[in-house]
């Protein structure tokens, strides 16, 4: 992970303009993701993680949102010192695509399947080079018959991998004609047919049956596993997140709280927050217990740890100070100035 | 209460909605105080040849007509006659169409249906052809053109509440009070219609609008109240044969239309966006 | 096979429009007037000469018979006598029709192709100077009355710079009618002369009947584009880096239109209602010209067999609308 970082987000700050006021969403967020990795960005439901995902891709709403600190590196350079023009036509949807959480209104009702295919292709077909699609004016966007030949067969070929059947007769559908399943199938398509190098995927599953979930999962993890393509997916089920992970990350309230191998996530949990996470899912010891508590408001958020309202181990320091990074080993770091894993150690001194 | 704060105070935060009612208001005003304000106020029935088609002056605001009847003058009479006109038959419409609505929304079965069709049909043929019509066959008076617009217009407030009653008809709260045994006269009056009523308002500020609209073209068309009328659409028909000198005789007459019709769409349109719940909710999800 | 269903409901639904639309008229004007014929011949005619009057007309039959007769009339094409100029309304009706659907077919071209791009530049800036200037401007549209506009461009560029005909449809005759389009006919007889001569005449109308109808189409366009434009499709296309023009004048505009289309018929009203006037001011030989010529004469027979034509064509228009919104919105049909 170390030589081969795609993405460091680092201490990312971003507000919303809202009639209350500023709403400081995102607080400082730090992420990496190693090429071909996939990383697992986790937390409650407005937590942040949209907006986060939304920021690396450049997307925030521009009258409504202003990042205010940070940068974004992918593959090296700025994306935050870029413009508009340079990350639509060369990173978007070429280097870094997006696989949306809802896969019906993702299409365009009016326009058929194939249609929306064709469209991306003429646009972002692999065989464009970056110095084309910088480059490109009205003019440009000629699509000529041979390209069109040779992407339709990239289409086919793609189709068959995410696994839909007679993959001719969907492309003449109209979105609303397929199954939720099949549509996010495609959206999976979409998304590697570019041959990206980083795919973010906004809680792609939840608008889906549960069983359905399981098999477009493992398949998003098998195609990006073969091609090599790291994955920032973000969810609030730590069940979904364990089955396809190399890595996961937590965020609460729009702070990063700790980010840990898979296994090791899931064995030595550091964080108060993570820890309560673990201990609601159902199945775990003590049954669903639920966090005591509700996440606080972005405008006046808690100062420190914005945590520390519902933490019992909370203190002066966590009121007053967010807190660093505590490397525990093996890729495993917490944010907490009482980690757990440390207090057990105390314990056992004492 | 709270309601109603929320609403006056977005009320002048709303520019367009106050520059409406400011409009209609002065107009209101103009339309009484017509005979305060009038500079000539006899002008309406008297005539004074030798000052005829005389352009706009210190003595004569607007000019004066074929007639040497002070322009400005008769325009603020006209504002009489368009009021008349328009609250009279708009009010006609609403007490027709409201009614009819209500009904058909509430009862299920084939007198609902039957009503629905009617104002479909009615609805299915532009106004002002109708009207024409009506207003032809009735003959040229004030009257006529109020009951020529009424019975002409009434479906556009059918139509609307009748899809308001049937979406409001299905919501807990009057479910409820049908169980607790509340008739049906209650149920609509009491629980339904206020419901429904920010709609209604809306319909009718917009309605003002175009049944002035209307009610120009009938008097353009020498279908309204007859000569010697300050209607202002019949006076710009009285124009034409003058132009181009005379060009303040067309032009300020057609100027109130605009400044009146304005007002009432302005209005209708500010009260829209601060009564309708769903585009109050869009303007908040503004991306 | 959702496309069939449609075309039978609005078929079905067709018949009994036109039918309440003639007890309408016929109701108008057996039943309100007291006394038809004394409007027609004047008050102080004998009795003997209402009474044969009435026999003529057919009005001293009962109303159900009235009726019948009435409908089966309409229904053969039949919209009886002019009562002015003693010819059948329908032939003078159908003489006119061409002048005014090539003023309505122009200007709803003009209409469209000026309305759209405004509507869409319009809810793409939202809120800025350019969006307010542009709904000041078709807010003006809908409250200013076409026969006023009318007279003021008369009055401006006809007579003052000269620059514009000042009514009539073209100098002379115009071309010897094949379709009755004088465009079409000026160029199937390719003279361009004329041509040049017959645009002339439509610059004025057609900006006066236009002015409104653009006005309507900013407004639903404006509205269209401003819903579609939050859906998540425009989300994905951006994050996927679609070019901002193809998102917003391709897959926005397309999905505004298709919820608009069903409008259309409204234009056509506005349309409708406004080419009575416009016609009368521009002195325009179509049936708009027809009804006030009607009107001013007191020949209701001619006013009713207006509002019977003018109505059947709306109805008619609104129905192909339906299907044709059926045809393009694939929700709709497949
Ligand atoms: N356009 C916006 N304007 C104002 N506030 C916004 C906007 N978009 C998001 N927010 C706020 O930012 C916070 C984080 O939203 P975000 O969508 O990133 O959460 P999330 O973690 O993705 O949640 P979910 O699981 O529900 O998708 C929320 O409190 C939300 O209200
Ligand atoms: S920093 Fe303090 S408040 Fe925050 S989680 Fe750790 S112990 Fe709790
Ligand atoms: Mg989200």
């Amino acid at each position: 992970m170390t030589g081969d970082t795609l993405l460091r987000v680092s201490d990312l700050k971003v507000s919303f303009q809202t009639e209350a006021g500023s709403a400081k969403v995102l607080d400082g967020v730090n992420l990496t993701i190693g090429r071909g990795e996939i990383l697992g960005l986790v937390g409650e439901s407005g937590c942040g993680k949209s907006t986060l995902a939304r920021s690396v891709l450049g997307i925030l709403p521009k009258n409504a949102a202003r990042i205010t600190d940070g940068t974004i590196l992918f593959d090296g350079e700025n994306l935050l010192e870029r413009n508009e023009a340079y990350l639509a036509r060369v990173l978007r949807g070429r280097r870094i695509s997006f696989v949306p959480q809802d896969p019906f209104s993702s299409f365009s009702p009016v326009f058929s399947i194939g249609d929306q295919f064709m469209e991306l292709m003429k646009w972002k077909s692999p065989e464009i080079t970056d110095a084309q699609a910088a480059a490109r004016t009205i003019l440009s966007s000629r699509y000529g018959r041979a390209r069109r030949r040779r992407d339709a067969e990239r289409v086919m070929e793609m189709l068959s991998a995410v696994q839909l059947p007679q993959p001719e007769a969907i492309l003449r559908k109209y979105p609303h004609e397929v199954s939720g399943g099949q549509r996010q199938r495609l959206m999976i398509a979409m998304a590697l047919l570019t041959e990206p190098e980083l795919i973010i995927a906004d809680e792609p599953t939840t608008a889906l049956d549960v069983t359905i979930q399981a098999q477009i999962l493992k398949l998003l993890k098998a195609l990006a596993a073969e091609r090599n393509v790291a994955v920032l997916f973000t969810t609030h089920d730590l069940g979904t997140a364990w089955e396809i992970c190399d890595r996961i990350m937590v965020m609460y309230a729009g702070q990063d709280v700790e980010v840990a191998g898979s296994a090791d996530f899931f064995a030595r949990p550091n964080h108060p927050y993570t820890d309560r996470l673990l201990a609601s899912l159902p199945g775990a010891e003590g049954g669903l217990q639920g966090i005591p508590g509700n996440i606080p408001g972005f405008v006046s958020p808690p100062g420190g740890c914005r945590f520390h309202p519902r933490c019992d181990l909370a203190s002066d320091a966590c009121r007053t100070t967010r807190p660093g990074v505590t490397a525990l080993g093996s890729g495993h770091a917490v944010r907490c100035h009482h980690p757990l894993g440390t207090q057990f150690l105390k314990e056992a001194v004492t | 209460m709270e309601t109603i704060r929320f609403i006056l105070r977005k009320f002048f935060e709303d520019k367009v909605a106050l520059v409406g009612l400011v409009i209609i208001t002065a107009l209101v005003l103009v339309a009484i105080f017509a005979g305060v304000l009038a500079t000539h106020p006899g002008d309406v029935s008297t005539f004074h040849p030798a000052d005829r088609l005389q352009g706009p002056s210190l003595a004569h605001f607007f000019g004066t007509d074929r007639m040497g009847s002070d322009i400005f003058s008769r325009i603020l009479f006209g504002a009489r006659i368009t009021i008349t006109i328009a609250v009279i038959s708009v009010g006609l419409s609403v007490l027709i169409g409201v009614p009819i609505g209500l009904l058909a929304g509430y009862y299920n079965g084939w007198f609902s249906d039957l009503l629905m069709r009617v104002s479909d049909i009615f609805l299915a043929v532009p106004q002002i052809v109708l009207a024409i019509a009506i207003a032809q066959t009735l003959g040229p008076a004030i009257e006529n053109v109020i009951l020529a617009l009424s019975l002409t217009y009434w479906p556009f407030w059918t139509r609307l509440v009748y899809a308001e009653t049937r979406a409001c008809k299905n919501e807990t709260f009057v479910e409820a009070s049908v169980a607790l045994g509340a008739s049906p006269f209650r149920v609509i009056v009491l629980h339904i219609l206020p419901n429904i009523s920010s709609g209604i308002i809306v319909r009718t500020t917009l309605g003002m609008g175009s049944t002035i609209l209307t009610a120009a073209v009938l008097g353009f068309l020498g279908l309204g109240p007859p000569a010697p009328s300050p209607e202002w659409g019949r006076t710009i028909a009285e124009s034409r044969q003058y132009l181009p000198n005379a060009w303040w005789y067309a032009t300020f007459p057609g100027l109130a239309i605009f400044m009146v019709v304005m007002g009432f769409n302005l209005l209708g349109d500010g009260l829209r966006d601060i009564l309708d719940p769903r585009i109050r909710r869009s303007k908040s999800n503004d991306r | 096979m959702k496309l069939l269903v449609i075309l039978v409901n609005r078929l079905a639904w067709l018949i009994p429009t036109v039918f309440g639309l003639m007890a309408i008229t016929f109701a108008i004007t057996h039943i309100i007037p007291a006394d038809p014929v004394a409007a027609v011949i004047g008050e102080n005619a004998s009795p003997e000469q209402v009474a044969a009057l009435k026999e003529k007309l057919g009005l001293d039959k009962p109303l159900v018979e009235q009726f019948v007769i009435y409908l089966t009339g309409l229904l053969r094409g039949d919209f009886g006598i002019s009562l002015y100029t003693q010819r059948p309304i329908s032939e003078d009706l159908f003489a006119r029709v061409p002048a005014t659907i090539e003023l309505s077919v122009v200007t709803l071209f003009v209409a469209i192709a000026a309305g759209i791009p405004v509507g869409v530049i319009s809810a793409v800036h939202r809120n800025s100077l350019l969006d307010h200037a542009l709904r000041i401007f078709t807010v003006s549209g809908l409250a200013i009355a076409s026969f006023w506009l009318a007279i003021l461009f008369q009055l401006f560029f006809s007579m003052y710079l000269g620059w514009t005909p000042l009514q009539g449809r073209v100098d002379g005759w115009g071309p010897d009618p094949i379709t009755g389009f004088f465009i079409v006919d000026a160029l199937i007889i390719g003279d361009f002369e004329m041509l040049g001569d017959v645009l002339a005449h439509m610059v004025l109308p057609v900006l006066t009947m236009a002015y409104p109808a653009m006005a309507t189409i900013v407004r639903f366009t404006r509205a269209g584009v401003l819903e579609a434009i939050s859906s998540n499709f425009v989300m994905y296309e951006s994050a996927m880096g679609f070019p901002r023009r193809v998102i917003i004048w391709k897959y926005v505009l397309r999905s505004a239109l298709i919820g608009t289309v069903t409008q259309i018929g409204l234009i056509f009203g506005i349309l409708i209602a406004n080419s009575v006037v416009v016609e009368t001011v521009f002195d325009w030989p179509g049936i708009g010209r027809y009804a006030v010529d009607s009107i001013l004469n007191s020949d209701y027979n001619g006013v009713m067999g207006f509002a019977v034509f003018t109505g059947v064509i709306f109805i008619l228009i609104n129905a192909l609308v339906d299907i044709l919104h059926g045809l393009i919105d694939p929700r709709e049909t497949r």
